[in-house]
């Protein structure tokens, strides 16, 4: 065997080998335990705290040792859904950030701001407006239509041209077609009030008001795309070297392509139906995920994997505890402590590529 | 002395006008006035179109004597307490818009660079929100919030897009950022304020004219013609501008003095559109090159602009009102539906010249 010629694993290992702030596999593995630890107190806190507080001990009666007292079913019936919703909603959409942005090597990119959480919305209020739809298994296909038609078209406008699709004209391209079909669908809601009363808590990105049917209904999807994403995660690493090198190595890219092309929809189409449209969260994780764990997609994946759920419900308390007795939804304290990191971004001396 | 021959060619036709004897004298090209002038008739037309139709239909003939101050009393109030304030509003608003466009367009050099697209809306937004919460003044006092708003949003956008010059694209993206933050902190706002207060300031949240009256016309009149022809008068020194701090210098024009006094009328002129009828996206970045295309001139200039944002806003405003009724839009719908689907041709068309 020749020594120029290096096999996948060799390339995959030379992608992988840009260190992060953790620099040995043994050290991921024990920071990933230890996020995840965070994980699980978050998820905690996220049953205790409310417009009635609970104690931890309280929280792990109603899970372990139920009885039909107030605060169980506080616990059980509502806060546990939510809490799980959030859970499979961060996951989604964190995942689905890092997917894009692997994958157009764009650091801007987040389903956010490239506009397909707003045509999945789109597509939902149509739903729900011209076909009457109601509950989340009718219409979550509609939202996964509406993902994929804006995906191709955010791309189709953003790499028009002879000049290649730049992050920049990418993301520009995503928050116009994002405006055009959010304020379609603000007048479709302004138009018919019956839409409008339906969809109204869930406009501004929100897991308040769920029950079960959404969470048995979306998870499965969420499963596939996760799953869908880690099967990539390796080829993905070829990916980042550049198309030629990832072809001369065996991969195919456009079968990679078309891989998280569908991954992304399912993801960000079944997050959106759950909890409506929610921005920043597949911005900033991923970022972070690198930031700590260096840039193998399969290391990206599995922090990401932890982090956005933290974040998410962090987002969510912080909403419950600010406007006490009421609430802020959960997408606009994202959109709060996710539009600087987007300002620190373009302020970074290289945009293009990752 | 040498006397002008008597054709120069300019690029395009020109008539030179030199009335009290030569002291003054303006080189007018054709096309242009033609265009002006088009654009007017244009939207005085839409605006007596406006004025005819309701749910109470006026004859076309009736309106012009209503004008002139001969009709029933009925019809009288019909056309002149109900509908005028509303037209006057989105003519004079109208040509705010464009002139605040064409003034931020000419001082970024970039079409994107227009005053909703980086956020100076959205901080006159909050500016106003933070006065009608904190203090319920008038309108005067949320016409100083929004203005004061909208300048500190203005500095501090583009102090975060400072990195040795202000970059178009950056500073496109970080108001993007900044835009949504103080998105997020409006809504915020509204869920923490007083019913009262909440429900009219959501009124104008998607930018409305629905039931504004003749005393919002007066003062923002007013204010308007104060602040239209102050930025007309700067229309020389802008082109000078346009050709470089060093030529405009070597032409007797102070570059910074008239930049920043450039971007303070731009300011004043769109936080008082925000003050009066909320946030109305796009016509800014809209009209300035609509009236480019038309006048076929090489930048961006400020009389078309007035004039097309004026034709723009009330022919969005006569669609709000009877595209669907006896339902009424809120024209910032009507403007960012629009407006965002020419956004992304922008992109497009912008593409392909590179």
């Amino acid at each position: 065997m020749s020594a120029t010629i290096a096999t996948s694993q060799q390339l995959a290992r030379a992608a992988a080998r840009q260190p992060g702030l953790v620099e040995t596999n043994a050290r991921r593995w024990f920071w990933l335990a230890v996020i995840a630890l965070v994980l699980l107190a978050t998820i905690l806190a996220s049953l205790m705290v409310g417009s009635r507080d609970l104690g931890i001990g309280t929280v792990l009666e109603a899970l372990f040792a139920y009885d039909d007292s107030d605060e169980h079913v506080i616990v059980v019936a509502l806060r546990l859904p939510r809490t799980i919703l959030g859970l499979g909603v961060g996951l989604a959409l964190g995942t689905a950030g890092a997917l894009i942005q692997a994958l157009t090597r764009n650091p801007l990119a987040d389903p956010g701001l490239l506009g397909v959480n707003a045509g999945a919305y789109f597509a939902v209020v149509v739903g729900v407006g011209a076909f009457g739809l109601s509950g989340i298994g009718g219409y979550i296909w509609f939202a996964f239509a509406g993902a994929v038609v804006t995906t191709v078209l955010v791309y189709v406008v953003g790499s028009a041209g002879r000049a290649a699709a730049t992050p920049v004209r990418l993301t520009l391209a995503g928050v116009a077609i994002g405006a055009v079909l959010s304020g379609i669908s603000a007048g479709i809601t302004l138009l018919d009030p019956g839409t409008f009363d339906r969809l109204r808590h869930w406009a501004a990105g929100s897991l308040v008001g769920q029950n079960h049917e959404t969470i048995l209904v979306t998870f499965p999807f969420i499963a596939a795309g996760l799953l869908l994403a880690f099967v990539v995660a390796r080829p993905l690493n070829a990916v980042a070297l550049g198309d030629d090198l990832a072809r001369s190595v065996g991969v195919s890219v456009a079968r990679t392509r078309l891989v998280v092309i569908v991954a992304t929809t399912l993801l960000a189409g079944a997050a959106t139906a759950a909890a409506g449209p929610i921005g920043f969260v597949g911005l900033m994780v991923p970022h972070l995920a690198r930031w700590i764990a260096g840039t193998d997609q399969r290391w990206i994946f599995a922090y990401t994997a932890v982090l956005a759920p933290i974040l998410l419900l962090a987002a969510d308390i912080v909403g419950r505890l600010v406007l006490r007795p009421g609430e802020l939804q959960v997408g606009i304290v994202t959109a709060f402590i996710g539009a600087p990191v987007l300002i620190a971004l373009a302020r970074r001396r290289r945009v293009s590529g990752l | 002395m040498s006397m002008l021959p008597a054709t120069i060619n300019f690029g395009h036709r020109a008539q030179a006008l030199r009335p009290f004897g030569g002291r003054l004298s303006r080189l007018i090209g054709i096309r242009r006035m033609v265009v002006c002038a088009g654009l007017l008739v244009l939207a005085l037309g839409f605006g007596l179109l406006t004025l005819a139709s309701g749910d109470f239909p006026v004859p076309l003939g009736d309106v012009l004597r209503v004008l002139v101050g001969q009709a029933e009393p009925s019809v009288q109030m019909v056309v002149v307490e109900w509908r005028l304030p509303r037209v006057a509003l989105a003519l004079l608003l109208g040509a705010a818009l464009g002139l605040s466009g064409a003034i931020f367009q000419s001082i970024t050099r970039n079409p994107l660079g227009s005053p909703d697209i980086i956020g100076f809306e959205a901080g006159a937004y909050t500016g106003a929100l933070l006065v009608m919460v904190a203090m319920g003044g008038g309108y005067l006092m949320v016409a100083g919030g929004a203005l004061v708003g909208g300048l500190i949003t203005a500095a501090l956008v583009y102090g975060l897009a400072w990195r040795r010059g202000v970059q178009g694209f950056r500073l496109i993206i970080v108001g993007i950022g900044v835009s949504a933050m103080l998105t997020a902190l409006n809504k915020f706002m509204l869920l923490r304020a007083q019913l009262e207060v909440a429900m009219s300031a959501a009124m104008w949240d998607a930018g409305s004219l629905n039931g504004l009256g003749l005393d919002r016309l007066l003062i923002a009149a007013l204010l308007l013609l104060v602040l239209i022809p102050a930025s007309l008068l700067l229309a020389r020194p802008m082109a000078q501008l346009e050709m470089g701090d060093d030529a405009a210098s070597a032409l007797g024009i102070s570059a910074e003095r008239t930049r920043v006094l450039l971007m303070v009328l731009g300011v004043a002129l769109i936080a008082t559109v925000t003050a009066t009828a909320g946030p109305i996206g796009f016509v800014a970045l809209v009209a300035p090159q609509l009236a480019r295309r038309l006048t076929r001139a090489a930048g961006v200039a400020l009389l078309p602009s007035a004039a097309m944002g004026a034709l723009l806003l009330v022919a969005a405003d006569y669609l709000a009102q009877r595209a669907f009724a006896p339902t009424q839009l809120p024209v910032g719908v009507v403007t960012i539906s629009l407006g965002g689907m020419y956004f992304a041709w922008l992109l497009v068309a912008e593409a392909r010249r590179q």
